[in-house]
């Protein structure tokens, strides 16, 4: 079997989900190949994944369209049996597109692998679990990073590959790109989730939730209904229609955990859930419940730590 | 210009989906079912395009059996004029559904093909980027922002830690994320009009196009359940505690 790693990097090494696909990738074949787009960080990639080989750019390239990244793996692509990547907008973007050029069912958010050929994947936002079997002879395979490990690797003895970098589309070019300027985590990739809900109040309170995510380097959420109330923007809402998330703290305030919401965070490591609400359901996900005032409780907890 | 705008029928997102006991999948029985939310973004910046002057008639289509009718109905009473119901009684995965809009695309005449990002049933992200694939056009997938100027549109994509901007040049297929507008409501008088509206009925067999499945699904069950063992503290000062000590977490 031969698989092939479309490595996402961050600070010239491979991010935690890509550590995982790589983890995820061994259990389907014993040599893995890697592909990444900035050949500067060759060496960090040979030592962290063990790669047998390591497809890089002549030519350092962030902003690969998926047309681009298309036309980079549509000859390549027939070389392996399975061709992986970590889950993100990165891959969601190019991978399906490379799916249908090379006429296969695509395999998204795989969770856990059972054989070559079977895979379970997360439908209905989490609530239920999909055990799928394909036959395909080139599967493509996106996973989510937080099933797996991260793997470890040790000093690696990589053959390097270099390829052209594919030339810009006529149809389709990258303009710009705005980095979110968040002094705090991004909601996806955040190890503790701060999320506010109705019982928040305001706009203005919210700040109370700020202090103690800054506090914490936290990332902050927002359950649908104090996004629809207006008081947080929906970039932060987490939920079936928002981001699923699975940091190892989600501490839920004032969320009185509609089902929607529910579907977006329950994989989390530990959920604390703060309400006024003794019957809120989501004491019923929850670790660690606290019944009382949120203004009284968050700042003495902010205090606290 | 042309707009196609596919619709999907999902269970209600305020339903907990229950899986059926014998692993075959969720009960769909006597479930409230409605117009894939991200699918209700995509037919309401239709509508707004069109109610610009940039877009002149929008087509509705989804696939499946005589209930997706409603699904139709529903996005023609937010503004679509006229619909596509392609007949079938299989269970389409992205690729098929793919192959069976690309047929309607070029059908058509479609400039611009709007999707919703992902479907919250099966959760795959992938139709929209593969209908682009076989039209070979390019794809804008997961906007934020949609501005049409001639023959070029620029669109605001959301992608993990911040915003990227692509000019595309039409025909083009582009998903839609959260933040693209709030949908309206369909007015009663709307909801009436629709009901006039056009649906053409194509049969997904007739169409000489290879949409069967590929995977098998095995089985789907419950995930791992977890709660039922709250532990209820009294203060800010234990719950500290136990996130500090027993958990190491801060």
């Amino acid at each position: 079997m031969s698989c092939l790693v479309i490595l996402e990097l961050e600070n010239g090494a491979p991010t935690r989900p890509s550590l995982a696909t790589i983890t995820a990738s061994r259990k389907l074949s014993e040599d893995v190949d890697v592909l990444i787009v900035d050949g500067d960080s060759k060496s960090a990639v040979e030592k962290s994944t063990n790669a047998k080989n390591i497809y890089y750019l002549n030519e350092n390239s962030e902003n690969l369209i998926a047309e681009q990244m298309v036309e980079l793996l549509r000859e390549l692509s027939n070389k392996f049996d399975y061709i992986l990547a970590p889950s993100g907008t990165f891959s969601k973007n190019f991978m399906p597109r490379l799916a249908a050029v090379l006429d296969k069912q695509m395999i998204s958010d795989v969770t856990k692998i059972h054989d070559e050929n079977t895979f379970d994947r997360p439908i209905y936002a989490g609530n239920a679990v999909a055990t799928v079997q394909s036959k395909e002879k080139i599967k493509l395979i996106t996973i989510r990073g937080t099933a797996f490990d991260p793997y470890q690797g040790q000093n690696g003895n990589s053959k390097f590959i270099c390829l052209e970098k594919p030339k810009e589309m006529k149809k389709n070019k990258f303009i710009s790109k705005e980095e979110t300027k968040n002094e705090r985590p991004d909601l996806s990739s955040a190890r503790i989730i701060i999320s506010g809900g109705r019982g928040i109040g305001s706009t203005e309170n919210f700040k109370i939730i700020e202090g103690l995510a800054d506090k914490l380097g936290a990332a902050v959420g927002a359950s649908r209904a104090a996004v629809d109330a207006g008081y947080i923007s929906n970039d932060y809402q987490v939920g079936q229609t928002g981001k699923v998330v699975a940091p190892e703290l989600y501490i839920a305030i004032g969320i009185s955990g509609a089902i929607q919401h529910l579907a977006g965070m329950k994989d989390s490591k530990v959920i604390v859930a703060i309400n006024k609400d003794e019957e809120a359901p989501i004491f019923q996900v929850a670790d660690y419940g606290l019944v009382g005032d949120l203004f009284t409780t968050i700042p003495e907890i902010t205090k606290l730590i | 210009m042309k707009a196609l705008v596919a619709v999907k029928r999902v269970i209600d997102y305020n339903v907990k989906v229950r899986v059926r006991p014998d692993g075959t999948g969720v009960e769909k029985d006597n479930v409230k079912m409605s117009i894939n939310p991200f699918d209700e973004i995509a037919i309401e910046e239709a509508v707004r395009l069109k109610e610009k002057g940039i877009i002149d008639e929008i087509f509705v289509v989804s696939i499946g059996n005589n209930s997706v009718k409603e699904t139709i109905r529903s996005a023609l009473a937010i503004g679509g004029d006229s619909g596509i119901h392609v007949i079938s009684e299989l269970d389409l995965e992205p690729l098929g559904v793919a192959k069976i809009l690309s047929y309607i695309c070029k059908e058509n005449k479609i400039d611009i093909a709007l999707l919703g990002k992902q479907a919250i049933d099966d959760d795959f992200n992938q139709t929209g980027q593969m209908l682009a694939a076989l039209l070979d056009w390019p794809q804008a997938t997961f906007a934020s922002n949609i501005t049409l100027k001639e023959d070029k549109v620029l669109v605001t994509r959301e992608v993990d830690g911040g915003l990227e901007t692509l000019e595309a040049t039409i025909p083009v297929v582009i998903t839609t994320d959260l933040r693209l507008n709030e949908p309206r409501y369909a007015s009663l008088p709307n909801i009436m009009k629709a009901k006039k509206k056009d649906i053409k009925e194509i049969i997904a067999d007739d169409l000489n196009v290879d949409y069967k499945p590929r995977l098998e699904t095995i089985k789907v069950s419950s995930p791992e359940e977890r709660g039922g063992n709250v532990v209820m503290l009294s203060s800010a000062e234990e719950l500290v505690k136990n996130l500090k000590e027993k958990e190491g977490l801060i």
